[in-house]
């Protein structure tokens, strides 16, 4: 009877529905988890943490989808401060203006109907 | 963690190779159509029957059980089968664990084989589009937008230019027109790759490798066996494998691959390095792919793959010959192109390769890759002369 035991990915959904960029943490590797998982893949353990990102990170690659129809858009893998890539876009900013290196900051967007909240990043503000 | 996998160089040899019908395919034809016309061919070219049969390897994206439906087919009950599946390389695993299979006695005639209608029946009917919730929402253009990505990546690290990238693809097509059965022979300019559709930056179509129809089989058998055989046998010297992730996501480094691994056990088996091998057969389905697999296989240094590719170094008039059948980029791209790869080595060694033969080619790499530059697999043959 496991009913009550949440998935790795409906935490991870819980947390965007709230505005947070969750993520896991291994104490015996001492290293950041993604994407979320029952085990950690760097020591077998099953002690992982749920930690909420600041959602601040780096561009890793990038690239520009021309589809068939409809404007091009941007694919990004970004590296957050914490540790961890994921794929998401950035966006309000020209799709093939996106440079690897660029500082990004995390935004929720949430499509709407039966479609669950996704992590997407915008640039991040330069502190003065 | 050294890779050992406990094989013994060149105790097995793929002795008979064929494509089945390729390109467009006529209409009605089955993957399992496609295998079985394969394995006839093969067992045809090196003079065997389906009675000599005992092992059985296939993959397909078409068919779930893939294995079960191709024995069914020929109306054989092998005592040993396997389908491992794993993309494009996946025939490559299969020569490993058919070698296996053979030093352990569970099988002495292994048949190795493919097919796909992609193109007959549409890629998106041809491979069940897989959810992942952590990639899926930002809708990149799979597998193209992964290896885009990678391709971002090197060019970024290492300074790799498009045009460096689109010699990739002219060389490929060179060496396609001197194959009479390649998918597209036509002239092929760096300017037209660098001008051709835009599908996934910084890959216009013709930096991906094309949609066909296709199929075939290789055939694996004891050395002892194989010289008694019809054609020169394919010795296997070395086998290595390395998968290193599944999606684009977690691959740890994009400039990177697992081919550094698989090659340098493939390399420890067969006692060589890369400056032994006389013909390299790299999974091209995108123009980056080369430019890695020739770096992680030790060609050149990392980072240095782009510069290595220009001035046609590649191609049919330079001193490094690399997809000598025109590639996936230009000969033929049914989906899991790593079966071709191998059929091509084999004829390079026999010397059956007419207007595109190596010169003097006694060792020949075919190097597979699978999913999004996920699991990669090298082989190492070599003829008569390397044993």
């Amino acid at each position: 009877m496991t009913a009550g035991i949440k998935s790795p990915l409906n935490t991870y959904l819980e947390h965007l529905e709230k505005g947070e960029l969750a993520y896991q943490f291994s104490p015996k590797a001492g290293k950041a988890v993604f994407y979320p998982r029952v085990l950690c893949p760097f020591t077998g353990s099953d002690k992982l943490e749920w930690r909420v990102s600041k959602g601040l990170g780096t561009v890793y690659s990038t690239t520009v989808v021309y589809p068939a129809k409809g404007e091009p858009y941007n694919v990004a893998l970004i590296d957050c401060d914490e540790g961890f890539r994921l794929m998401s876009r950035v966006e309000d900013i020209d799709p093939k203006k996106v440079q690897i290196g660029q500082r990004v900051q995390f935004r929720v967007h949430r499509p709407g109907g039966e479609e669950p909240p996704c992590p997407v990043f915008v640039p991040a503000e330069v502190k003065p | 963690m050294s890779r050992m996998n406990g094989l013994k160089r060149g105790s097995a040899a793929i002795v008979g190779v064929a494509e089945s019908d390729i390109g467009q395919v006529a209409d009605g034809f089955s993957v399992i159509d496609l295998m079985a016309q394969g394995v006839q061919r093969a067992l045809e070219d090196c003079g065997l029957t389906l009675k000599d049969v005992d092992g059985v390897f296939s993959a397909t994206s078409q068919s779930r059980l893939s294995v079960l439906s191709l024995c069914e087919y020929l109306g054989i009950d092998p005592p040993f089968i396997g389908s491992t599946i794993v993309g494009g390389s996946s025939f490559e695993y299969h020569v490993a664990h058919a070698m296996n299979a053979i030093e352990q006695g569970l099988c002495n005639v292994a048949v190795i084989a493919y097919g796909s209608t992609q193109r007959s029946i549409g890629r998106k009917q041809a491979s069940v589009r897989e959810i992942n919730p952590y990639e899926s929402p930002f809708n990149p253009f799979m597998p193209s937008s992964a290896y885009a990505m990678a391709a971002a990546r090197h060019m970024h690290q290492y300074g790799t230019t498009r045009e460096q990238l689109a010699a990739v693809a002219v060389a490929a097509r060179e060496w396609a027109q001197l194959n009479p059965v390649a998918w597209d022979r036509k002239p092929l300019s760096i300017q037209d790759v660098l001008s051709a559709r835009m599908v996934s930056y910084p890959f216009t179509v013709r930096d991906i490798c094309l949609v066909t129809d296709g199929g075939g089989a290789v055939i694996v058998t004891s050395a002892e066996r194989a010289r008694s055989l019809r054609k020169k046998p394919a010795y296997v010297l070395g086998c290595g494998q390395s998968t290193t992730h599944s999606s684009i996501s977690s691959m740890p480094d994009l400039t990177v691959t697992g081919a550094v691994a698989s090659g340098k056990a493939a390399y420890k088996m067969a006692k060589l390095g890369p400056a032994d091998v006389d013909a390299f057969e790299l999974y091209d389905a995108f123009t980056l792919n080369t430019i890695l697999f020739l770096e992680d296989l030790g060609v050149c240094k990392k980072g240095e793959g782009g510069p290595f590719v220009e001035g046609g170094r590649i191609g049919p008039k330079g001193s490094v010959p690399v997809n000598t059948n025109g590639g996936g980029l230009s000969y033929c791209h049914p989906g899991m192109y790593g079966l071709f790869l191998l059929i091509e080595a084999v004829r390079q060694l026999r010397g059956e390769c007419g207007a595109r033969q190596v010169k003097d080619c006694e060792v020949a790499i075919a190097h597979g890759n699978g999913g999004v530059l996920s699991s990669q697999a090298t082989v190492i043959l070599g003829n008569e002369a390397t044993v």
